[in-house]
């Protein structure tokens, strides 16, 4: 018993100066914007001070914008976090063949992901410049485009750019962790699979995938995660511009919070962005603890 | 490399397999290397060459005069030498960023995997979910905080927000490496008469050095390239990071596309440095935690 105790002072010792950090930042903050959300504190609004109970979630969730903003993160989510995962295997499957040059590619292949990510969105706006921008310039070339397209300034493209631009820098991630798993695969197996006359698909279907299934499922989530709340390309390429075709839930948080300084509904947009991170989180965390288990 | 090369005569079908595989890899070198060498050629283009249609692809003449003009310009207005503050400026702060969050950061993980006390598992799921907060869901109290302290636009303030996110993310990778390291090292270690703390610094981090490395990686890479917290509460030379210096070069309409491009290759050097030097040592940190940049 008294050893248990001076175990559990060792720990306390060894985690209070990262909690003091952590949560001596984030306590204080969390708990007021939750306030926040309950409370008006709208600078601009004639009930400011008002306790409003969850009139600010129930004016958000009834709102046209607050769905159109969901709709619009959602495609921005599911179209990038599928493209890095389907063309993250593709090229992981690629990478791992022996063939001249594949070393080489390797070694490249991370550089995109350590491109900073406000880099890589003025790197993109560049090339996509309507008056000056080299794909427009290859494009044309090509016999593609007869004349020289906005691609940012038009709200039926600009999303897509977007998706392109977050893809480029974040699919390298993906390849190297399908890298690291098909890696991780028993040669022999294959060798096996050739002599009981296996082609190639049914290898995959029978050996690949089912070694990859639980590092899709980490990509999947991971990067679900993190798109949901992207906010840096957005503001850099577009800011949820043209004709709000690029304004996403975490853009509209901003607006509403240093733009039109509705603190109240900001923090209330801010709180349902953060309920569905942490359901994520929760989904996370099982499912790594049952990866750990297999 | 060759394994499937055996004897000069290759299957045919194999010969054709790796030619296949070979256009393949051309594609994707193409498409990793262009936009990069884009960016690179833009930064020593002539301004009429950038701006000309038809645009040509190869530039007759090239010049360094902006790269020369980041390192001398001494005037404050100036965007080169606002650049080159800013990239002062960053470099501190995600090098104090990374060391703080390594060391305290280490500890705590060191104790989530071997010492035992009551409420881990409910206080790893908040650390996690700390690491995965969406900033906007603090932001708004964080500066009315900030403000009333007088926070605003400093270092070192900035440095204690980093810290808030990144050491949750070094508690949760690096308890991944030190889960790994067996505990009958801490026995033998206590049976020879050391202390815990003994253990821990002559046993236990000597082992975990290699997963240190990646993660404190890591976090001088997040550091470097945070965007949300440096746009609200940076203004002016005293803090401003790269991040925000190139989001402000974007915006003018006064500077040319080879200074943006400029900015973007100076502001991508370190870490494109870094991760192809440690390529190795990320690759682990990334696999381990299971994390995401």
């Amino acid at each position: 018993m008294r050893l248990r105790k001076e175990e559990e002072r060792y720990a306390f010792g060894l985690i209070a100066p990262s909690m003091i950090v952590v949560f001596g930042v984030i306590i204080i903050p969390i708990i007021t914007t939750f306030i926040y959300s309950l409370v008006n504190i709208n600078p601009l609004s004639s009930h400011m001070g008002e306790f409003a109970g969850l009139s600010f979630y129930i004016k958000a969730l009834s709102s046209k914008a607050f769905w159109d903003d969901l709709g619009r993160t959602l495609y921005f989510t599911i179209a990038s976090t599928a493209i890095e995962t389907v063309f993250g295997l593709l090229i992981a499957l690629l990478l791992n063949q022996k063939f001249p040059g594949v070393r080489f590619l390797r070694s490249i292949i991370i550089i995109p992901w350590a491109i900073p990510t406000v880099v890589n969105g003025s790197l993109w706006k560049l090339m996509l410049n309507g008056e000056y921008g080299v794909i427009n310039a290859l494009l044309q070339r090509l016999h593609l485009i007869s004349s020289y397209q906005s691609w940012l300034g038009n709200p039926k493209t600009a999303m897509l750019c977007i998706v392109i631009a977050d893809a480029w820098k974040m699919t390298p991630l993906a390849v190297i962790f399908f890298l690291a798993a098909l890696q991780g695969i028993d040669y022999t197996i294959y060798e096996a699979a050739k002599v009981d006359g296996a082609g190639m698909i049914a290898r995959f279907r029978a050996i690949t995938l089912p070694a990859l299934r639980p590092t899709i499922m980490v990509i999947v989530v991971m990067r679900t995660v993190e798109k949901f709340k992207a906010f840096d390309i957005f503001y850099l390429m577009t800011r949820g511009g043209p004709a709000n075709s690029t304004k996403t839930l975490m853009y509209d948080t901003y607006l509403q919070a240093f733009t039109n300084l509705n603190y109240s509904d900001a923090a209330t947009y801010a709180y349902l962005i953060a309920i569905v991170v942490a359901l994520m989180t929760v989904f996370y965390v099982r499912m790594m603890k049952r990866r750990d288990l297999a | 490399m060759k394994r499937n090369e055996k004897g000069p005569r290759m299957s045919a079908r194999r010969r054709r397999l790796t030619l296949l595989e070979m256009f393949l890899g051309l594609l994707l070198a193409v498409v990793v290397l262009a936009p990069v060498a884009w960016m690179f050629l833009s930064s020593v283009m002539l301004p009429v060459d950038l701006t000309a249609k038809p645009l040509k692809f190869i530039p007759e003449t090239i010049t360094f005069e902006r790269y020369a003009q980041i390192f001398k310009s001494s005037t404050t207005s100036d965007p080169a030498y606002v650049f080159r503050v800013a990239l002062k400026n960053s470099f501190i702060i995600a090098a104090a960023v990374t060391i703080l969050s390594l060391i305290i950061g280490t500890l705590s993980a060191y104790a989530f995997a071997h010492v035992r006390f009551r409420g881990k598992n409910g206080l790893m799921l908040m650390i996690l979910f700390t690491y995965m907060l969406p900033p906007a869901a603090l932001i708004i109290p964080l500066y009315r905080i900030y403000n009333k302290l007088g926070w605003l636009d400093k270092k070192w303030p900035l440095v204690i927000l980093y810290l808030s996110f990144i050491i949750p993310f070094i508690i949760w990778v690096m308890q991944d490496f030190f889960g790994s390291i067996s505990k009958s090292f801490e026995e033998a270690a206590q049976v020879d008469g050391a202390t815990r703390l003994q253990t821990l610094i002559y046993i236990f981090l000597p082992i975990a050095r290699p997963g240190a490395i990646a993660t404190g990686i890591l976090a001088f890479l997040m550091s470097w390239d945070e965007f949300f917290y440096a746009l609200i509460f940076t203004s002016s030379l005293t803090s401003k990071t790269m991040p925000i210096a190139i989001e402000e070069f974007n915006g003018k309409f006064t500077i040319d596309y080879g200074m943006i491009s400029v900015a973007g290759i100076l502001g991508s050097l370190i870490p494109v440095l870094i991760t192809v030097l440690f390529q190795k040592y990320i690759v682990m940190g990334m696999t381990a935690g299971g994390v995401k940049e």
